[in-house]
């Protein structure tokens, strides 16, 4: 069972009281890129076994969307953070670093 | 022997109010409409009227039906120019009030803590009953108020009443 903290309304609550929004940080390509730039943004994901970074709302709360840093394999949560930034926070990230040092998430690390 | 009874509060007034809740105009309108302090995040004002805090831009005002309409009106002409919205919903929800053993026949239903050193009385909480979403706030150790949307009040009625037939264990005492 995967428990998430809301950084906007701050209730600590498991995953069904949440909605999964798919992959985080991703980056738009738009019109006028060439085929390879826009399959890559469109249709690949990353699927790591480790760190991984994801969009989550809280559907059956407050509503809002926020940003989720785990690990896949032991469902541990390393941090939740807002949704209007573009790369994981420095805090979030050395939090990671501390539990699992050596670690790379795209172009993060 | 049920441990709990279930009944419908009836004819509820509900205004919902949308804003930057850190504006001093907002709370002020807001503190002298509604006749109360704002809650702090996570909590029901409860008073008179009743304050309850829904997200971070998003509060409800539980009243009297008839003076919902009029409480909309007022919060919208002493914000007027301020980004906001006031509008009366009371016909989207339903209010149901438990009594009893409230916190065993909700934790049955919800995915929260409801031990009293996590949810005091006064707390408020927007989760799921079951399958739905809903929101329940204490009143007092033996009084709960829920709402849910008014489509899906007979099937959360059913839930509560349910989850009220199993007797006591003690969870809480």
């Amino acid at each position: 069972m995967l428990t998430l903290t809301c950084p906007c309304c701050g209730t600590t609550a498991e995953e069904t009281e949440f909605a999964p929004g798919g992959e985080a940080h991703l980056k738009r390509v738009g019109p006028g890129s060439d085929d390879a730039a826009f399959e890559e943004y469109m249709f690949l994901r990353e699927n790591p076994k480790g760190v991984h970074f994801e969009r989550w709302r809280h559907a059956y709360g407050c509503g809002k969307w926020f940003h989720a840093a785990r690990c896949t394999v032991t469902m541990d949560v390393f941090g939740t953070y807002s949704a209007q930034v573009t790369e994981p926070p420095q805090e979030i990230r050395d939090r990671i670093s501390a539990r699992r040092p050596g670690w790379s998430w795209r172009e993060f690390a | 022997m049920a441990e709990a009874t279930i009944r419908e509060a009836g004819p509820v007034g509900m205004v919902t109010f949308r804003g930057d809740l850190g504006a001093e105009p907002v709370q002020r309108a807001l503190g002298e409409v509604a006749g109360l302090d704002l809650p702090e995040r996570g909590r029901a004002a409860i008073g008179a009227r009743t304050l309850l805090w829904m997200s971070p831009d998003e509060l409800m005002l539980v009243c009297d039906r008839g003076e919902a309409g009029a409480l909309a009106a007022d919060l919208s002409a002493r914000l007027d120019g301020v980004h906001h919205l006031a509008l009366d919903i009371s016909d989207a929800r339903t209010v149901l009030v438990v009594e009893g053993a409230v916190r065993e026949v909700l934790a049955k239903l919800a995915p929260v803590d409801l031990h009293p050193s996590v949810f005091p009385v006064g707390a408020f909480r927007r989760t799921r009953l079951n399958q739905v979403a809903a929101a329940f706030w204490l009143v007092s150790e033996t009084e709960a108020r829920v709402i849910c949307f008014r489509s899906v009040a007979e099937y959360v009625r059913k839930l509560l009443d349910i989850s009220a037939e199993a007797p006591v264990a003690g969870l809480y005492d």
